[in-house]
């Protein structure tokens, strides 16, 4: 709907226009990547659905976190990218717009391989991104630090220690509070990129299972290798090989029905 | 064959521990060393007295140190002024915001900065840097002033310490994972405030040893200083005049002036100073270190 209120991205990507009731809130057009002279993101057309968690599976080095890092502009920090091709966040083409980055990037919340609390109390960590949307009321910063920990299971674990350094956490606690971090910006997507990689399975679980409760309010976007975390958390699957899309669909046909012989070979080493 | 790998294996170890006690003795041996030749002075005055007094007449036997110790303080603290800031700026820059390229050229030329001999500084000051304190700066604040003054001292001091602070600088802020400004700007931060809050707040306790580090080496710097301060014995807060850190002291007079009396102890009290101060240093800021990574 709101792609057609904008005249000038409908020249750009007529193609949306024909289908009013999107209800993707990513759409990515003709996507390229390259570093020097490796082609390592090719031709990616993809649209992801509001409220349903997609997963980008594929081997390690297929280009799933490049293609996750382009979806909020981290691909900036690597200057020997060159990305080329649209990316519509919601209404903005983020890769030509004029708008801040900054402000684009809080659409969406990131959940990196490892948890990087940034260097400051367990507090401040939740606290940083309210601050920076312009929040200043400390008793609304209070409130919300307790409500987006509460959201993800920490509250009760860390209510005694909100002001010592996150590093006395477990690693599978620095996760949860890197994702209470990212909900705390209110963003409309959740970029997680192997966010459980480095944990152990009951974290891994903790983490799987708040994932299925965040979908209702938010769009997830998982980065896996593992197949298996796939099957059990994916409503879409989009299957990368070597920087480009072999297969995508919806989790439960493709799984079941795999058309091409790379995803049946993986599915058959996954299992 | 057994028994040779084993016996290697205990000679190798041996050596070791034994270079290892060596270094960690090094210190003590000669902090006990200098302490044992300045012991004749202690006979004469007491350490207050020496430290606090400023009356240096060597011939009268009256020894006070505390013009040398103003001056090193004086001139350290200028360069650090001057370095500090300097390095800091320049090591966010080459680490965050400057192309690969730049940071390749910079590297080799501070590596080059940092090996030239002092005498070469020194040199450079004479020519460049005390006719411009003498003939631009001080006649532009209306200061008379030779141009051999601390504040020259301060100024070739801060040049020779910023490839080597700027150096350790640049290793800390490379070790701040790029997934930590990665996070801090996916929740909406700009560049700069990831820079602020992130790399410079992870790299705190780098930052102050780098400065330590910094600050002890300018304490015990000697020629380069020697040759642009004046070199005169003189309390004064004005940089525009002449100092005589304590370093120059000792490589101006040892082996000249030995035919005075208790001449030598002082020397050897200078020494011993020196090293207690630079001690002092290294602590404080590893004090500071401490505080800031149990924070």
């Amino acid at each position: 709907m709101y792609l057609q209120n904008s005249e000038t991205m409908t020249k750009q990507a007529p193609d949306i226009t024909l289908k009013p009731k999107v209800t993707s809130i990513v759409k990515i057009n003709n996507l390229n990547v390259h570093v020097g002279q490796h082609h390592i993101l090719k031709n990616i057309n993809l649209e992801i659905t509001k409220n349903k968690i997609t997963v980008l599976l594929g081997p390690s080095g297929c280009g799933k976190t490049t293609l996750l890092k382009c979806l909020n502009k981290l691909t900036d920090l690597y200057t020997e990218l060159r990305v080329s091709g649209k990316i519509f966040i919601e209404e903005d083409d983020i890769l030509n717009t004029q708008k801040n980055v900054p402000v684009i990037r809080q659409k969406m919340g990131l959940l990196s391989q490892l948890p990087y609390p940034l260097p400051i109390s367990i507090y401040k960590n939740v606290a940083y991104g309210i601050k920076l949307k312009g929040v200043r009321d400390k008793k609304l910063i209070e409130y919300n630090v307790e409500k987006y920990l509460r959201e993800v299971g920490l509250w009760n674990e860390v209510k005694d220690r909100l002001h010592n350094s996150p590093t006395s956490l477990s690693i599978g606690q620095q996760q949860r509070l890197c994702l209470a971090r990212g909900l705390a910006v209110k963003p409309r997507i959740i970029l997680a990129d192997e966010p459980t990689s480095s944990l152990d399975p009951i974290s891994s679980k903790i983490i799987e299972n708040l994932f299925r409760k965040l979908k209702k309010n938010y769009t997830i976007i998982l980065v896996t290798h593992v197949l298996r975390q796939a099957v059990r958390l994916a409503d879409n699957v989009v299957f990368m090989y070597y920087g480009e899309i072999i297969e995508q669909g919806h989790s439960k046909d493709l799984f079941k029905n795999p058309k091409t012989e790379k995803l049946r070979e993986y599915m058959l080493e996954g299992n | 064959m057994i028994l040779r790998r084993f016996l290697f294996d205990r000679i190798t170890e041996t050596w070791m521990v034994t270079a290892l006690v060596t270094i960690l003795l090094l210190p003590l041996i000669i902090g006990i060393a200098l302490y044992l030749k300045a012991l004749p002075l202690f006979e004469i005055q007491n350490l207050p007295h020496l430290i606090g007094s400023s009356e240096w007449l060597p011939t009268d036997g009256k020894f006070g140190f505390w013009p040398f110790i103003n001056s090193s303080m004086y001139v350290t603290v200028l360069s650090f002024i001057f370095a500090a800031p300097v390095c800091l700026l320049a090591g966010i820059y080459l680490t965050q915001f400057a192309s690969k390229n730049l940071v390749r050229i910079m590297q080799p030329v501070m590596d080059i900065l940092a090996g030239l001999p002092s005498v070469i500084y020194g040199m450079w000051g004479i020519l460049i840097i005390v006719p411009f304190v003498g003939n631009v700066l001080a006649p532009f604040l209306n200061i008379n002033s030779s141009g051999y003054t601390m504040l020259a001292g301060g100024i070739v001091l801060a040049v020779m310490c910023i490839p080597y602070m700027l150096n350790m600088l640049i290793e800390i802020f490379n070790t701040v994972p790029i997934g930590l400004k990665e996070a801090s700007l996916s929740m909406g931060a700009t560049f700069w405030q990831a820079v602020k809050h992130v790399v410079i707040r992870k790299s705190y306790p780098g930052i102050i040893s780098a400065y330590g580090l910094g600050l002890a080496k300018a304490f015990g710097e000697t020629l380069a200083v020697m040759m642009v301060v004046g070199n005169r014995v003189q309390i004064t807060h004005n940089p525009f005049k002449a100092g005589y850190p304590l370093p120059a002291l000792i490589a101006n007079n040892y082996g000249e002036m030995l035919s005075i009396p208790m001449y030598d102890s002082a020397l050897m009290f200078a020494a011993l100073l020196l090293l207690v101060i630079i001690l002092i240093i290294n602590l404080v800021f590893r004090y500071f270190i401490y505080k800031t990574k149990t924070r």
